[in-house]
């Protein structure tokens, strides 16, 4: 892990910064909604990211509770934050892209709703989590309050085909070709793989830092930091 | 696996389809308020709940915007391009607004079978494009048209 952690680091500088340029200054803007479109790529990408964000904590904590794991119930407990971060990012970007092209802040349809429980749910995890002062029976509670909201996931991503929407269905799919051309979509792909590897590297700090503080009082980690 | 294990990965299995069937059972019966608007069809059919405020969503007729001069008043046709219904609103619309556009918009039914909207939102559609491609395609009468199921499920 040490060793990956660095090159991940510069993978995903490289791909955010690349991408944001690419995305802000080189591809088309769009034929309807101008450049107010390009927040698609903050948009999708934390998006996406919130949702797979949340299916890790709940599979983390499923292997936390079945096979006693404590890194698993670490690495649910790290993720926590970064997923509301990424719900909350993606809320407030739709939310500024939908006053100019919707003519609304917010609506009460499925895909928004059930984005903003997600949200909720990520808060119920991390104040449950702090809630609990024992380690072992907060990954347990925040394990089975992960797994309970799971159901939103299949939610979130079909509210706009199970139902009427203002939002739109997706353009980005992965076995459909894109509703969008290429120059416009090879950015947003760009970022989306930016994301994952920006979840990648703040995941495996946090997780680290998890290790850090639960073992403090052992002698390796004393040893750790003397060395410094 | 030894039993102690298999017997929690069946409890979480059970919370996560448990959690799963019963929701999906109550999205089921509650399908009809979850949907954010009723169809043109919907509301011809008589399926859209009267004197009541409602949404409604479909396509903008083509030709069908008529202004007012003196106010702000627009009447515009809308359709899902199975039935239309007349739409009067009062205000200011959304820049993407035109025909051709899919919009949401709330109001209620009046005696005569107009729809009085106190609020009118554009639907955009996942399609984007950049503007020279857009007018090429204008050009060769290839420009995708949205499809009537988007207003229809």
């Amino acid at each position: 892990m040490g060793k990956l952690l660095p090159w991940f680091a510069i993978v995903t500088a490289a791909l955010l910064v690349s991408g944001i340029v690419w995305a802000l200054a080189f591809a088309p803007s769009d034929y309807q909604q101008g450049n107010s479109f390009r927040i698609i790529y903050i948009h999708v990408p934390s998006a996406i990211l919130a949702q797979s964000c949340y299916m890790l904590m709940a599979i983390a904590g499923a292997i936390g509770l079945i096979w006693k794991m404590k890194v698993a119930d670490m690495v649910a407990k790290s993720s926590a934050p970064i997923g509301a971060t990424m719900a909350l990012l993606a809320l407030v970007t739709g939310a500024i892209w939908g006053k100019p092209t919707w003519g609304s802040w917010w609506v009460w349809d499925a895909r928004l709703t059930s984005m903003l429980i997600l949200l909720f749910l990520y808060l119920g995890v991390i104040a449950l989590n702090s809630a609990i002062e024992s380690e072992a029976t907060a990954a347990q509670a925040t394990a089975v309050l992960a797994l309970v909201g799971l159901v939103n996931i299949p939610i979130i991503k079909y509210s706009v085909e199970w139902w009427n929407t203002l939002h739109q269905p997706a353009t980005f799919t992965l076995t459909e070709r894109p509703a969008m051309p290429a120059e416009m979509w090879v950015p947003l792909l760009v970022m989306v793989i930016g994301f994952y590897c920006f979840f990648a590297v703040s995941l495996m700090l946090r997780t680290r830092n998890e290790i850090l503080h639960r073992e403090r009082r052992a002698r390796w980690v004393r040893e750790l930091i003397e060395k410094q | 696996m030894n039993p102690k294990r298999k017997q929690r990965l069946i409890i979480v299995l059970f919370i996560v389809f448990g959690v799963g069937i019963a929701v999906g059972l109550t999205m089921f019966a509650l399908s009809q308020n979850i949907n954010l608007f009723y169809s043109p069809t919907q509301i011809v059919k008589g399926e859209a709940p009267e004197n009541t405020r409602i949404r409604a969503g479909g396509m903008v007729v083509e030709n069908s915007v008529q202004r007012d001069p003196n106010s702000l008043k627009v009447t515009f046709g809308m359709t899902d391009y199975a039935e239309n219904v007349t739409v009067e609103f009062t205000g200011i619309l959304p820049d993407l607004f035109r025909e051709g556009q899919g919009i949401v918009a709330q109001g209620m039914m009046d005696e005569s079978g107009v729809f009085q909207a106190s609020e009118v939102l554009a639907k955009h559609d996942e399609n984007y494009m950049p503007p020279e491609v857009a007018d090429a395609l204008e050009k060769a009468g290839k420009m995708p048209k949205p499809e009537a199921e988007v207003f229809n499920k």
